[in-house]
């Protein structure tokens, strides 16, 4: 018998490491089939009906089977090994994110004490990532795409910011897990209702900004399909464009999830007597809110320009956010 | 057993410009040369766009058409005169009877047929129908262009209903066939106009519909206010018609100005851009002349409807065609796409001698770049939606 103990903490991580693994690909099928149902229903259509019977629920994993046997074209043109590359560097911007997400009291990657920051930090990755698609694609719309992208997500990186320093500042801490505990006990601690309306605009620019990070009208340039054919991902077909796929939507949960812990009380509910329900269910119940509002707006909106993108970025949301900054500080260093 | 072959594919740029290369001078400058289609989402069919693009501006447009050229002019050479029928309704695929209406008036101006007035009616009923439908795409297809995907389906849906319509009046959904020389191809089935009249009421509300959620929305306004502004000037120049030339503002409508088919028997008046939201003749005016224009067909029909006398809609149908009339005949019409004229020559026999179409949007492509220069790619998809070309028409 080999003792276990010294490997306990390993065989956790890997057990975690999994079932995130596994968690983000289900949540991405099941996010593919309700944009479809979601699209299909604002559009007075079904959407999907057939496969699977039941309002055509096996359509994601029919669809993923279809993208798997797939023929993997790879332009001749191309730098062949960023190319592939480029897209496994995307979905781990994305799943990088899941470590430090709290979907419930000790239901964690890893509280890190930075956990705000890292987040921030490894999304960041993601542009890297598109950047290395559009360039060895060696297709001018890809490289459109890819110039875009970069552009945009950097930019509304410092909004984004800007507005999670709000949260943090009221929490004192950068731990998810704090931030969270700081929040219990009904919808009104929550840090989207403290500080009105300072944290409600934090939340609203963060939740605006966060759309234009991961690529969701109306600040879907970067593969806007009527300018750019597809973007950065115009030439990638099979299971590397399925990746793409599944870090748009392994992003969309993460910055929801962000915007459910910081501001909207994360895994605990709007009423204490409801905390007998399980606290992730409330995490995922949140967050699967939001993604649905992503996509909402998507098929409600028409998408915007390049410039009026910057314009929003650079004179909207950053000054108001600087402002809210500054407003929200005073407030903490009065109070005490 | 064949031997595979490596296939060379030429990279980077040509000896000559490595020369300049390793000269220390740059040959491309600063610009891109970006091919906009044949296969691209937003060329609505197969235009081919050279541009050349300093960044995301466009400093340079030329347009290359002719993909999809089919030889209207010279087949109409060698069948008869029925037969040019089908073809015509082929140009302008998704507003046939208004193309086949064209063409048929100038055969029966070559041969001098008076249709009676149901046949008139009629025409007018389907002609505006088709012109509803048509716009329907349009719009549609703009609001796509522009990313709004649902107003697409809304308004395919209200097409749907015509097309419906349409089908059980000529059994076909857009290649219809229904208008015939001297006449139409067989009458109304019964109860059709009470079924046009039920269409009437469920287009009613379809307008401030789409107006709330599309057209008065800030950042589609944004989008589109100031954006390829066409002035007066530049349209006349460039022989623009219909839509595009009312959205500068030139109060100009064929239907109004040389009726034809009865159409001075109607009340509506045709809509003109004033820049409400920026400039006169930019795309929000383009945009929003078609959607007025709609209501205005929903008028026409309303009235047609109303006013549908009874009569034979084969009575004047000539009995044989294989003797026509020598001379040389122009009818001009107001299809959805812009003035369509129908240049027939004929030399007394049982073919055209020469059939001439000039269409609205062949000429509205040429206009692209004169009112697109300057502007982002984002723009001059903009642009390319709102004149609302079907390259059908264009390339014949």
């Amino acid at each position: 018998m080999i003792a276990l103990e010294p490997y306990l903490d390993l065989i956790i991580s890997v057990v975690y490491v999994v079932g995130i693994v596994l968690f983000l690909s289900l949540f991405a099928l099941f996010a593919t089939w309700l944009e479809r149902k979601v699209a299909g229903h604002i559009q007075d259509r079904l959407g999907p009906m057939e496969t699977g019977g039941w309002h055509g629920w096996l359509q994601p994993i029919a669809d993923a089977i279809k993208l798997l046997i797939k023929e993997d074209i790879i332009p001749a043109a191309a730098d062949k090994k960023l190319f592939k590359l480029a897209p496994y560097l995307v979905f781990i911007g994305s799943l990088a994110g899941f470590a430090v997400l709290p979907f419930a009291a000790n239901l964690i990657g890893s509280d890190l004490n930075i956990g705000v920051y890292y987040v921030i930090a490894v999304t960041s990755l993601v542009v890297i990532g598109i950047l290395m698609a559009g360039w060895a694609s060696n297709n001018k719309w890809s490289m459109y795409g890819a110039m875009r992208s970069a552009a945009q997500m950097i930019s509304y990186e410092i909004p984004v910011a800007l507005s999670l320093l709000i949260p943090v500042m009221m929490a004192g801490t950068m731990s998810m897990v704090e931030i969270v505990d700081n929040q219990a006990g009904g919808f009104w601690n929550w840090y989207v209702f403290r500080t009105m309306p300072f944290s409600l605009i934090a939340f609203v620019i963060y939740f605006w900004a966060s759309l234009a990070e991961v690529n969701r009208a109306p600040f879907d340039l970067p593969e806007a399909e009527s300018e750019l054919v597809a973007g950065y991902f115009t030439e990638y077909s099979g299971i590397r464009w399925a990746m793409f796929f599944l870090a748009e939507y392994g992003d969309m949960f993460v910055v929801s999830a962000i915007a459910a812990t910081v501001f909207l009380g994360g895994w605990y509910a709007p009423f204490p007597f409801l905390d007998i329900i399980p606290g992730p269910i409330w995490f995922i119940g949140k967050t699967a809110f939001l993604v649905f509002v992503q996509m909402w707006l998507r098929w409600t909106l028409p998408r915007l320009r390049v410039d009026q993108l910057m314009y929003v970025c650079w004179k909207i949301f950053l000054p108001f956010s600087f402002a809210n900054l500054l407003l929200v500080g005073l407030w903490v260093v009065l109070k005490g | 057993m064949s031997e595979t072959k490596e296939i060379h594919i030429p990279l980077g740029p040509s000896p000559e410009k490595w020369d300049l290369l390793s000269k220390g001078i740059d040959p491309f400058g600063d610009q891109m040369i970006l091919q906009m289609g044949p296969q691209h989402p937003a060329t609505h069919g197969v235009l081919r766009l050279e541009l050349k693009t300093d960044g995301e501006v466009v400093t340079k447009i030329t347009p290359y058409i002719g993909y999809l050229h089919r030889c209207f002019e010279k087949v109409a050479e060698s069948v008869t005169y029925p037969q040019v029928i089908p073809y015509t309704e082929r140009m302008d695929y998704l507003a046939g009877m208004n193309m086949a209406l064209s063409y048929v008036l100038a055969v029966e101006k070559l041969r001098e047929i008076e249709v009676n007035d149901r046949v008139e009616t009629l025409r007018v009923l389907v002609c505006e129908l088709n012109r509803i439908a048509s716009h329907c795409v349009a719009i549609g297809t703009f609001a796509l262009d522009i990313g709004a995907w649902t107003p697409l389906l809304y308004l395919f849906q209200v097409r749907e209903h015509i097309l419906d319509l349409l089908e059980e009046l000529s059994g076909a959904r857009m290649l219809f066939n229904y208008i015939r020389i001297g006449g139409l191809a067989h009458d109304i089935p019964t109860g059709w106009i009470d079924k046009v009249r039920e269409f009437c009421t469920y287009m009613d509300p379809k307008i401030p519909e789409l107006n709330g959620l599309l057209s008065y929305n800030k950042i589609y306004i944004e989008r589109l206010a100031h954006v390829g502004v066409m002035s007066q000037d530049v349209a006349l120049q460039y022989g623009i018609t219909g839509p595009n030339l009312r959205a500068t503002g030139f109060d100009y409508d064929m239907r109004r100005d040389a009726p034809y088919s009865g159409y001075e028997k109607y009340d509506f008046q045709p809509q003109i851009g004033a820049g409400e939201q920026g400039t006169p003749g930019d795309c929000w005016d383009r945009y929003i002349v078609r959607v007025r224009e709609m209501e205005e067909s929903l008028k026409i029909i309303r009235q047609a409807c109303d006013r549908m006398p009874e009569g034979d809609v084969k009575e004047t149908i000539p009995k044989s065609l294989r003797k026509m009339p020598e001379g040389e005949v122009y009818v001009t019409t107001e299809a959805p796409r812009g003035e369509l004229g129908i240049y027939l020559v004929s030399d007394g026999t049982d073919k055209p001698y020469r059939v001439k179409a000039r269409s609205g949007a062949y000429c509205s492509v040429a206009a692209v770049p004169a009112i697109s220069l300057g502007g982002l790619i984002a723009d001059l998809v903009a642009i390319v939606a709102s004149i609302d070309i079907v390259l059908g028409e264009v390339d014949r």
